[in-house]
């Protein structure tokens, strides 16, 4: 029997400058599954994330990870088995090198210095980051930016992986590699993105967010088929369904 | 705008000489620390007409910079660009005090001249010396330093976090006054009505990213309390390393070596 | 202007060093003990903002001269006082390690000047009077600069205070202050305006983190104790350092014969005479077939022979080796370093 990991429940958030980003959301995630969050710039979708690991807290509705209903004693342990990549990897690399980075978080859970060192170690190899090790944040590239942060999220263990925008500003080959590790991760992955080719190659389900409201949430095939669907939400279809560019011009 | 590009280009350069691997870079950041600060306080307590007796303290950063194995260039600029700024307070001395000191034929050298010359003397050796201590240490082996001299944690954090966001920071300013420079024809200088603007903009995006890094410092479990790994401990090296420099530093404070030798070769009087 | 290495004497920089370090363990048990937790990343993302910010020149309208910013009144507004001091220590930190701006013993001086003042004086005592908690345009306008002007004379006095203590520099007080303080007036205002500008940016835009800010650091928990503090040290100082002079003038006869020969009268009044003089002593030059006993035949300066009689006889030849030893000293070291650079790169 599969059980929930992650349920919102009629989620509504309205900033303090009285914007309403998310107008009233529920659905259920399964452990393991792989969900995107598309939208148009502004449907909320960074907001949603950001309640996923308490970041925001709901003006109402509830958010429930796992065993833990979202409130403020439950944070930490939130914390620990939700790991969020933001979407700007300076934001997220702070310290001063590599391995600081990646160690920040399981020296604070608490753990002895020999197990933060092999935890780092082995999430810097999973993202094939380990000869990066001692070096500044600054001197990487954007690539390697990536996947440092993720790096950085893996060596907390979380069970969930929120990920925003992961695939901005990557060259190709980089992007390419960030998707073939995505796929590797058996983590349950929620990933909000404006790449739809990488919607359709990491995951089965897609969740469109319109003006803070959920438009659609249905497996990904069926979301890219429905060409209305996609236009009511300011998307299109991924340029791998598009067809030849050569054969079937677009108007 | 070039100052700040060759502010950055300076950080990054010594930041690189920090990584190098030699024999003075092993040694613990708390022995060179101290080290630096010994050299500096026996250079600033000689009298202030000293000059012979200052040159035996040159083989520190002589040293130092062969050992470490820095290059001359990059620090030798940074000397360069800061020695008008003493300079400019130093000339006053030659001006001011004109009681003749010293007869060289039928030169006459005043005071003034040679507590100049004192003041040249140790600026090359303090600012040698400091930036000497950051090409062998390295931002990071500072704060450690610092954290183990009981200097506040609070303080230390911060200044890690604020040298990592240097770069960040320094960028985004360059791609802001570049793109400024680019509309505007009034040459040098930014007007103070466009100032308010481009760096009120420039501080709010500072203020949301500091929003955002906490963020993401608290969905790594962040708890108010922030971690460093100290991972060096002091071994016997460096403790020679610090007591050899410091017994050296006050026999040539104590005794005017160059005088000796001189005295020596000449047959003293 | 920074204080630098070059012209401290280690007393001043050992005695500014007690003074910051105090200050900064004070600060930072403060900042440590705030509700506000994410005040340490917004701290250093702020420093480097200050960092960079101050190397723009900006042109300051009607002059055709540039200035740029100082920054530590912008911190405490927006950081409050104590996070604001160590803020504006660690960008002076950075400038003394890695550009070699003022230097590691001087260091202590600098972020008492650069930081103290503006901080824990002109922040709480000028600036918050004047705007309150209902900033408006003209409030901030003025608070911003008269903050910012009182606090960089205060800074700038700071550093003619601890030069001439130091007593490396031979310029005199009076003409010391009359070059510094005017050239911090302009500067003063250069930042007042810039600190003007910038803030009121912010509380156009967002008026919730100045808001937030004011509420943060009210006058109240600031407390009147760093102020006395930091007061009484100067005063210590300055109290200790005139008695150092006073001592340190030599005794009645001496000070008689001084004055005699004029020498007293060349020197300025805070002058170290004393050093001076024995500085005389030490490095006096004669040459070899000079016969110093018989003053007619001085072609030099008639105060030197008196001073020679005062003190013990200064060895003529003193000076002569210490040359010819310094020469020597550069000569080994350079050959010693040679063979050091050799064998390092046989390895």
């Amino acid at each position: 029997m599969s059980h929930h990991i992650i349920e919102i429940n009629d989620l509504e958030y309205t900033y303090p400058d009285k914007t309403q980003a998310l107008s009233g959301l529920s659905f259920k995630i399964l452990h393991g599954e792989s969900v995107a969050i598309v939208g148009a710039n502004g449907a909320g979708k960074s907001t949603l994330l950001s309640h996923l690991i308490g970041i925001l807290v709901p003006t109402k509705g509830t958010v429930r990870i796992g065993d833990y209903p979202l409130t403020k004693q439950t944070l930490p342990q939130i914390r620990r088995s939700v790991g969020m990549v933001f979407q700007n990897p300076d934001d997220q690399l702070f310290m001063p090198t590599v391995f600081e980075d990646v160690a920040f978080g399981p020296l604070n859970l608490g753990l002895p210095l020999q197990e933060v060192e092999s935890r780092v170690m082995s999430a810097l190899e999973r993202v094939g980051a380990a000869h990066l090790r001692e070096r500044p944040p600054y001197k990487l590239s954007s690539g390697q930016k990536r996947s440092v942060a993720i790096a950085s999220v893996l060596s907390m263990l979380p069970d969930i992986l929120v990920m925003d925008e992961p695939t901005s500003g990557l060259d190709p080959q980089a992007r390419r590699q960030l998707i073939m590790l995505l796929t590797s991760f058996t983590h349950t992955k929620i990933i909000a993105t404006h790449d739809l080719d990488l919607v359709l190659d990491v995951c089965e389900r897609t969740i469109v967010l319109h003006n803070g409201l959920i438009l659609a949430d249905r497996p990904t095939m069926q979301i890219f088929s429905d060409t209305a669907l996609l236009t009511q939400a300011h998307l299109e279809k991924p340029l791998g369904m598009q067809g030849c560019p050569i054969c079937t011009p677009r108007s | 705008m070039s100052k700040m590009e060759s502010y950055w280009l300076d950080l990054r350069q010594l930041d690189e000489m920090a990584i190098h691997k030699s024999v003075i870079h092993h040694i613990h950041p708390c022995a060179k620390l101290l080290t630096t600060v010994i050299f500096l306080t026996v250079v600033a307590s000689f009298s202030k007409y000293e000059v012979s007796g200052l040159f035996p303290m040159f083989f520190y950063p002589m040293l130092l910079m062969i050992l470490g194995e820095l290059p001359l260039g990059p620090i030798m600029h940074r000397v360069l660009l800061a020695l008008p700024f003493v300079m400019f307070i130093g000339i006053f001395n030659p001006l001011l005090d004109q009681i003749p000191f010293l007869q060289i034929g039928p030169l006459l050298i005043s005071g003034g001249w040679i507590s100049l010359f004192s003041i040249f003397l140790r600026f090359l050796l303090a600012v040698t010396a400091a930036l000497i201590l950051v090409a062998t240490t390295g931002i990071d082996g500072i704060g450690m330093a610092l954290l183990q001299l009981k200097v506040p944690r609070v303080f230390v954090v911060q200044l890690l976090f604020m040298y990592r966001y240097l770069y960040v920071l320094l960028e985004e300013l360059i791609r802001t006054i570049r793109a400024h420079s680019l509309r505007s024809f009034q040459g040098e200088g930014i007007k103070i009505g466009v100032w308010g603007s481009l760096l009120g903009q420039l501080l709010l995006r500072t203020i949301d990213r500091a929003q955002r890094i906490y963020g993401a410092m608290l969905c790594r479990g962040f708890d108010g309390e922030i971690r460093l790994i100290g991972r060096k401990k002091l071994v016997g090296i460096d403790i020679v390393y610090f007591l050899g420099w410091s017994i050296f530093f006050i026999v040539v404070r104590l005794v005017n070596i160059p005088q000796w030798l001189g005295t020596l070769l000449i047959g003293g009087y | 202007m920074h204080m630098a290495d070059a012209l401290i004497s280690p007393m001043v920089g050992g005695a500014m060093w007690l003074a910051t370090a105090g200050l900064a363990a004070y600060s930072a048990q403060k900042v440590a003990k705030e509700l506000d937790e994410n005040k340490v990343p917004l701290m250093g993302v702020l420093g480097a903002f200050i960092f960079s910010a101050q190397m723009i020149n900006f042109a300051i309208p009607g002059t055709g001269s540039s200035g740029h910013l100082g920054g530590a009144m912008i911190l405490a507004i927006l950081l409050g006082p104590h996070a604001a001091f160590l803020t504006i220590a660690s960008v002076l930190t950075i400038q003394a390690l890695f550009f070699a701006d003022g230097g590691l013993l001087a260091l202590g001086c600098n972020i008492f000047n650069l930081g103290f003042f503006p901080c824990f004086i002109a922040y709480p005592l000028i600036y918050k009077q004047i705007v309150g908690a209902r900033p408006t345009q003209k409030r901030l306008f003025l608070g911003a600069s008269l903050a910012s002007i009182i606090g960089l004379q205060l800074g700038a006095f700071g550093v003619v205070l601890e030069t001439i203590f130091s007593g490396i520099s031979d310029l005199p007080f009076t003409t010391f202050a009359l070059l510094m303080q005017p050239i911090h007036l302009a500067i003063g205002i250069v930042e007042g305006l810039v600190t003007t500008a910038v803030i009121c940016f912010v509380w156009r835009e967002r008026p919730e983190i100045l808001q937030k800010a004011a509420m943060s650091a009210p006058l109240g928990t600031l407390g009147i104790k760093p102020v006395l503090v930091g007061l009484l040290f100067v005063t210590v100082l300055t109290g200790g350092a005139l008695s150092w002079f006073a001592s340190s003038n030599p005794d009645g006869l001496e000070w008689s014969l001084a004055k005699a020969t004029g020498v007293e009268e060349r020197q300025e009044p805070e002058a170290d005479i004393y050093r001076i003089l024995a500085g005389f002593q030490k490095n006096i030059t004669f040459f070899p077939d000079y016969n110093f006993k018989e003053p007619e035949d001085i072609a030099v300066n008639a105060q030197q022979v008196r001073a020679q009689e005062v003190w013990p006889a200064v060895n003529s030849g003193k000076t002569i080796a210490g040359l010819v030893g310094a020469i020597m000293t550069l000569l080994l070291a350079g050959l010693i370093g040679k063979s050091l650079q050799l064998a390092i790169k046989r390895n």
